[in-house]
């Protein structure tokens, strides 16, 4: 630990803010004596100066795209525009309070109500809502939605496949709708096995996730074909918008045969990551569902008059959230697309499956290409050759990578291919940087051959070493207590 | 196109040493037929120039409550915000980051969870927090299924004094499970203790209730604690995190969930996301805690480090048997909170709970002393009250209106029945002089 706990910086007595004194009279105590706390909280007393040291300090504890190269796979971590920032910051937006008159409101009902009619355009889908807080919440809320359907239908279906290569988020979100799972394996070239799925097909199905590109980094050639047979059987097929980055602009899951799917703002629409969030999740759907979408909606009048709607939507599933949505980070993708317009949107697709394929075609040979296909915007190697060869894992060279100023792709996923490393460089990278992660790779297996332990070790040049992830969830450490102070 | 890394130039090169001329020979893994053709009929591109001035022109186009006399509250409130917050928070290597996997290259954000898992720990009384949830209301959703886990029964009973979106959400949420929500009609504006004890049994998962409820009321928790307890059942709890400056914590009265809605803790109101909810819970349920948790540990070398700990909860590795399905949360959120918390102290708080609540009495007296006015329940309450108007509660909002304040949520929205009634909420911000102006237009 380079910085002590803020608790450990605590002086009694020391405040950084102060609030001004009582400007009304009080004639004796406001509330019952026996509704009030008795033992404060715990919080640190600082000086404003100690808080502003101790989060620059941490600051530098972490990579970041601002700082490091970032090529997590399926994460989408591209640059983040500061004029988003600065727009989404106004006081303007900042300001308003949910409650708010609709007249009150107009300035952002009217970029939210356009953001929706462009996700339309993107999707191919004719019904959108923004509410989902971020991409698994995106998820649930159609799941739910597939549910109220066949509800309404008076059917009741309990599957909802998911291929073996999915994201975790997939079967959970199904879950919790109260969906049984079933898994539908991804064949030799790492699409979906058709054979497999047609043999899980039967009137108990209520539909399919799919993400696609796939977390291979694949696109499913044959999720028309897809599309076809789930409709045959009356199921629906959602889409896990998690790499639309790959494919705006090019390709529309709404011409596929797509029901529903979401977008993650914080990978494809260039919100920040922030750490894990915030972000939103946005879904578009098909027309069918669209009486089954949450409320509230954004609707514009006929006088070009923009509402914010709960009721006459009987059908719909109501709320997962409270509120409107995130609405911070939907400015934020509104400002983004703004930006960029039509071209801009395909030539985001285009940069990121070119600067993708470019460096997969850069790395060393020495890891393993599992899959074949051409890949889109993100690939994915296996690091099983060094594994067998020099008792070199994936995690050795993603902790390596660290030492060298780059973030680690994902690594163990997806789960189909042993030693996994899953690299997405996005669209805002340059030449030079996709040229100097392959020289480091190539570097590293080096390394592997020379001096294994070296890896093993890695990192050396963070503050700290490799984390004890095993004696963290063995001796559960969760809070200071204050025990330790000296 | 200004966001990509690569000029056009660079870009053919790159496709050259591929092998191909063209960005649409990338694409060949996709069908023909399902290719789009054309452009998309999106806007026109703008440059960062033009977007500035197009959504400042939008911009002027909201009438924000941050600019105005605002006594809106209904789970989201205009508190102070300090300015370290907005500065720190707009740092790159808080902002651009990812959620924290890699403890090695992640540990600002890493150490700066954990310390806000032990204030919020601390705040609630709890033993322990998790590193946040979507937002107040989803939080309730989640509690519950939490709940029912770790008691392994289904029964949800619910006061109807929670916040009737966090109600709607949780009923959205348990619509397709083997949970059953009971919903308890209130009584005098506070939970229905009778009905509640006559629904308690040992299929009883959990009791939820929020206070201060959603019409101000503080609730009497230590008897629905003592209630549920006694059949077996967890205490599920919402609050606002402000009120805990002043009000008994859960922890005092041994709630065993705590959730809320954390924008009253540095987050601007942005009408109303993004959102930070929070959980706090008993030790011993650790293991049934939906999302993120940081634990402290140590690195190979025996120096204490931070990293996400009992990950086996959670659906990356878990999938359909995790605790819950979120993934990203609120991260940069929880930053705020933290500094929030760091920045104001116990002491601050407790300053800003009382200034709530000493205003807030003090407008509801005044109001109070006009003819046809009156605060509705008698319960005692905390910075929110229910007023009720001998006209129709929009005919008082647009008179006061006229002196710049917007005078309250008209309970409508919710009950279409309290047509007569406004929510009215007042923070540290209001002075003295907006709570007699406020006062003067309504007896207008």
């Amino acid at each position: 630990m380079p910085e002590p706990l803020i608790f450990d910086k605590s002086q009694p007595g020391q405040r950084a803010v102060e609030f001004p004194p009582s400007d009304v009279p009080n004639a004796g105590p406001v509330l019952p004596e026996n509704l009030l706390r008795r033992k404060p909280p715990r919080l640190p007393e600082v000086a404003e100066r100690s808080v502003v040291r101790h989060l620059t300090i941490l600051s530098r504890e972490n990579f970041s795209v601002d700082t490091n190269f970032y090529p997590l796979g399926s994460c989408t971590m591209k640059y983040n525009p500061r004029v988003n920032e600065q727009l989404s910051g106004l006081p303007e937006f900042t300001g308003l309070h949910p409650y708010q008159f609709d007249e009150d409101c107009q300035g952002t009902l009217a970029i939210l109500w356009q953001l929706q009619e462009m996700l339309k355009e993107i999707t191919g889908l004719p019904g959108v809502s923004l509410q989902p807080a971020a991409g698994a919440h995106g998820e649930l809320t159609a799941m739910l939605m597939f549910a109220a359907w066949f509800r309404d239908r008076g059917e009741r279906r309990t599957t909802i496949l998911v291929p073996d290569s999915a994201h975790g988020t997939n079967p959970a979100s199904a879950a919790i709708a109260g969906f049984k799972i079933v898994q539908v394996r991804s064949n030799e070239h790492g699409l979906i096995d058709l054979d497999d799925l047609r043999s899980k097909l039967d009137a108990s199905v209520a539909g399919m996730m799919l993400t696609c590109p796939n977390t291979l980094g694949l696109f499913e050639t044959d999720v028309g074909e897809v599309a076809k047979l789930l409709h045959g059987v009356g199921a629906k097929l959602y889409i896990d918008g998690a790499n639309l980055n790959a494919i705006l602009g090019v390709t529309r899951p709404g011409d596929w045969g797509a029901d529903a799917l979401h977008i993650n703002t914080h990978k494809t629409l260039s919100t920040p990551h922030g750490g894990g969030g915030p972000g939103a999740g946005p879904i578009a759907v098909a027309a069918d569902l669209v009486p089954f979408l949450p409320v509230p909606r954004i609707e514009r009048g006929e006088t070009g008059v923009f509402h914010l709607v709960d009721t006459g939507h009987p059908k719909s599933i109501g709320r997962v959230r409270a509120f409107l949505g995130q609405t911070g980070v939907l400015l934020r993708a509104y400002c983004y697309l703004r930006r960029l317009g039509a071209r801009g949107v395909r030539e985001t697709a285009e940069n990121a499956v070119l600067n993708a394929r470019y460096l997969q075609s850069r790395c060393p040979k020495d890891f393993a290409t599992p899959y074949a296909g051409d890949c889109m915007h993100e690939f994915v190697l296996s690091g099983t050759p060094l594994k067998k060869a020099f008792g070199v894992r994936t995690l050795d060279v993603a902790k390596r990578l660290i030492d060298r100023g780059i973030h680690p792709p994902t690594v163990y996923f997806p789960l189909i291919v042993d030693e996994a490393m899953m690299i997405e460089p996005t669209e805002t990278e340059r030449r030079r940087t996709l040229d100097w992660f392959a020289d480091v790779l190539a570097e590293i297996v080096a390394e592997a051959k020379a001096d294994a332990d070296q890896l093993h070790d890695a990192p050396h040049t963070t503050s700290i070493s490799r984390a004890d992830e095993v004696r963290a969830a063995r001796d559960l450490d969760l809070r200071y207590t204050w025990d330790e102070a000296k | 196109m200004a966001y990509l890394g690569n000029p056009p130039d660079t870009q053919k090169d790159m496709l050259a040493e591929l092998g191909l001329t063209r960005h649409s020979e990338l694409f060949r893994s996709i069908p023909e037929s399902l290719r789009f053709k054309g452009d998309l009929n999106l806007p026109p591109a703008e440059t960062e120039m033009d977007l500035v001035r197009h959504v400042r022109t939008l911009a002027k186009r909201n009438r924000p409550a941050g600019d105005t006399v605002s006594f809106l509250g209904g789970g989201v409130y205009d508190h102070f915000i300090p300015s370290a917050i907005d500065a720190l928070t707009s740092r790159g290597e808080f902002l651009t980051c990812y959620t924290p996997y890699q403890a090695e290259a992640s540990q600002g954000t890493l150490q700066i969870l954990w310390e806000y898992q032990t204030m919020i720990a601390e705040l609630t009384g709890m033993e322990l927090a998790n590193a946040s949830l979507y937002d107040g209301a989803s939080a309730v959703a989640e509690a519950a299924m939490m709940a029912a886990a770790v008691t392994r029964r289904r029964k949800v009973i619910v006061s109807q004094t929670l916040h009737p979106e966090s109600l709607a959400c949780l009923k959205t949420y348990l619509i397709n499970t083997d949970l059953e929500p009971v919903t308890v009609p209130w009584k005098n504006g506070a939970a229905d203790m009778e009905t509640i004890a006559g629904l308690l049994d040992d299929e009883t998962a959990c009791v939820i209730a929020q206070t201060p409820n959603f019409f101000g009321v503080i609730e009497p928790m230590e008897k629905l604690s003592e209630m549920a307890h006694a059949i077996g059942a967890l205490l599920v709890v919402s609050v606002d995190p402000i009120s805990l400056g002043l009000l008994a914590s859960p922890g005092e009265y041994e709630a065993d969930i705590v959730v809320g809605e954390g924008q009253s803790l540095g987050l601007p109101m942005n009408m109303g996301g993004p959102s930070l909810g929070f959980l706090a819970t008993r030790k011993k349920f650790a293991r049934q805690i939906p999302g993120r948790l940081v634990g402290r540990t140590v690195d190979h070398h025996g120096k204490a480090c931070f990293c996400l700990t009992l990950q086996t909860r959670e659906q990356h590795i878990r999938r359909e048997k995790a605790t819950s399905n979120i993934c990203t949360n609120e991260g940069l959120m929880t930053v705020r909170a933290m500094l929030y918390l760091s920045l104001v102290g116990a002491a601050g708080l407790k300053e800003v709970a009382r200034l709530c609540a000493a205003k807030a009495h003090y407008l509801a007296e005044g109001l109070s002393q006009i003819k046809g006015f009156g605060v509705r329940y008698a319960a005692p309450f905390f910075k929110e009250f229910v007023l009720e108007c001998d006209q129709d509660a929009d005919r008082v909002l647009a008179r006061v209106a006229k002196h710049g304040i917007l005078g309250g949520v008209p309970m409508a929205r919710f009950y279409p029945q309290m047509s007569n009634r406004l929510l009215v909420a007042v923070t540290e911000k209001r002075t003295r002089a907006e709570l007699d102006a406020f006062i003067a237009a309504v007896s207008q």
